[in-house]
């Protein structure tokens, strides 16, 4: 008796971009060896090999859908590359099946499950987001995810969980950029408890209503619209409850440029990259910057979150 | 000889227009990626950067190999570093900005990766417009005096590169290495005049 429609992940995926994909895996073919391709192609794009049915999105507002292509060829993923290109051509090195999860800390019941039961234990949605980059480009992307309070409801957090740690994989033989110790691997983010709960907040599993691509963080990636990319981990091992602030990779890396917070906000300029204004991907070339919102255009959602606090300060 | 030095100097401009030609081909064929006004700016920051080197390589060569002809090169090669210096930052002013010039003072001043570049750019200028055979003239020794402005370009364009930068320094290093060796083989110690 629910009046949302439900769909299957084919009648989501109009035929031009499924035809992207198919020159994409193709493309892909000329890099992997002929026996990795076959693996590949069997298995999708990871551990998950279809994505069970879900609900469409409601809301696709004004935001023109970025191309998978571009989704999946431009990555900030470290762990493979520092080049945006890195990620699209390394990422198939890295096995995520088997893969499993483990929730725990300060919690009344730990869990650990793959991603197949945990689709299975939460419905998954369609969200779609702008993900802004604190370089200054942004993406509006079709996830396919679940909340991740449903999630963390599941542990029930006791009263000393203040904070939710995220901590990603180190595996340097199938994360290659991960040979280099630019970044004290493996990745690691944290987002406050009211943070974690808040609805806009999901585990995303998917892409275009498929299998979320390894270069975009599969199996399981923590999106959090109304950041800046980087808090949104990829590749997540482990959800740990915890009572001190955790301190993330990119701020162990450089705590004058990247702080706990890394809200999107245009009036807090970034040292590197002006935070005032952003270019879409997949706009033409003679398409102008767009100014960039208060907390990514979510500010009806989340400014309660932030009452009080100097911005400038908790950036 | 003579004949041989202008049949050389046309081949190295045909040469020097490579970057012009590679990045059309790359428009061309709509290769240019997820983020082509990026790909634009650093296909001729790049660019900027190696013609800086193979400015500052003349002198250099000139006395390890005891040919003079090098010299003879180095203006053209300088005013390619102004001219996809200039592209640069035309790519950056009108197609990443839009010519919406308080957009650009504020990233200007509040950026110091743009404003070491932006300052590169400025000091670029003087030898471009003291460049001509007349203006070497009229200048005389001052003429040399401006044009050591170019070894402090050279910093400043490495900089650029080094602070626009987030983590993985590499490649901005790999400039940083061969302009230092360039600047430090003009020291006196390796140019005592041989007898």
């Amino acid at each position: 008796m629910t009046n949302i429609k439900k769909i299957t992940s084919s009648e989501i995926t109009p035929e031009h971009i499924y035809n992207d994909r198919r020159n994409f895996i193709k493309n892909l073919g000329l890099i992997l060896s002929s026996s990795a391709l076959s693996t590949f192609a069997n298995t999708g794009f990871g551990a998950l090999s279809s994505l069970p049915s879900f609900t469409e999105s409601k809301d696709h507002g004004n935001d023109k859908l970025t191309s998978l292509k571009d989704i999946t060829s431009y990555n900030n993923y470290y762990e493979f590359g520092t080049s945006k290109s890195d990620p699209h051509d390394h990422a198939d090195l890295l096995k995520i099946d088997p893969w499993s999860i483990s929730i725990e800390g300060s919690v009344a019941k730990s869990l650990k499950l793959d991603v197949d039961d945990l689709v299975k234990l939460i419905p998954i949605e369609e969200r779609i987001y702008r993900l802004r980059c604190v370089e200054g480009w942004s993406m509006v992307i079709p996830w396919v995810g679940i909340p991740l309070s449903s999630l963390l409801k599941k542990v029930s957090p006791t009263g000393n969980a203040k904070y939710v740690e995220f901590v990603s994989l180190k595996r340097p033989s199938e994360m290659i950029g991960q040979k280099d110790d630019m970044l004290d691997w493996p990745y690691t983010e944290g987002l406050r408890l009211d943070e974690a709960m808040h609805p806009l907040t999901i585990l995303a599993v998917g892409l275009y209503g498929k299998v979320l691509p390894k270069q975009n963080g599969a199996p399981i990636r923590l999106v959090v619209p109304w950041k800046y990319g980087f808090k949104s981990i990829k590749a997540i091992t482990k959800i740990r409850l915890v009572e001190k602030m955790p301190v993330s990779t990119w701020m162990k890396a450089n705590s004058k440029e990247y702080g706990f917070y890394a809200n999107v906000n245009p009036e807090v300029d970034h040292p590197r990259w002006s935070q005032a204004t952003e270019r879409r991907i997949g706009e033409s070339l003679l398409a102008p910057r767009i100014k960039t919102e208060m907390f990514n255009g979510y500010q009806k959602e989340v400014a309660h979150l932030y009452q009080g606090m100097d911005l400038k300060r908790n950036f | 000889m003579k004949f041989n030095q202008t049949y050389i100097k046309r081949l190295i401009f045909i040469l020097s227009l490579w970057p012009l030609l590679s990045i059309s081909i790359y428009i061309f064929q709509d290769n240019l990626g997820a983020n082509p006004i990026e790909f634009i700016e650093r296909h001729f920051g790049k660019w900027t950067l190696i013609f800086l080197c193979l400015t500052l390589s003349m002198t250099p060569l000139r006395r390890i190999t005891n040919i003079s002809e090098w010299i003879l090169y180095r203006r053209m090669l300088g005013l390619f570093v102004f001219f996809y210096a200039s592209i640069h930052l035309l790519c950056y002013i009108g197609l990443d900005y839009h010519f919406a010039w308080i957009d650009i003072k504020n990233d200007i001043i509040k950026h110091r990766y743009v404003l070491v570049g932006f300052l590169a750019w400025l000091l670029l200028f003087p030898l471009a417009i003291t460049s001509s055979d007349k203006m070497i003239r009229r200048l005389k020794v001052n003429w040399k005096r401006l044009h050591r402005l170019i070894y402090a370009i050279a910093i400043l364009g490495v900089l650029h590169f080094v602070w626009l930068v987030k983590k993985d320094l590499t490649e901005p290093l790999i400039y940083a290495a061969i302009v230092s060796i360039l600047l430090i083989l003009r020291l006196d110690i390796f140019n005592r005049k041989k007898n």
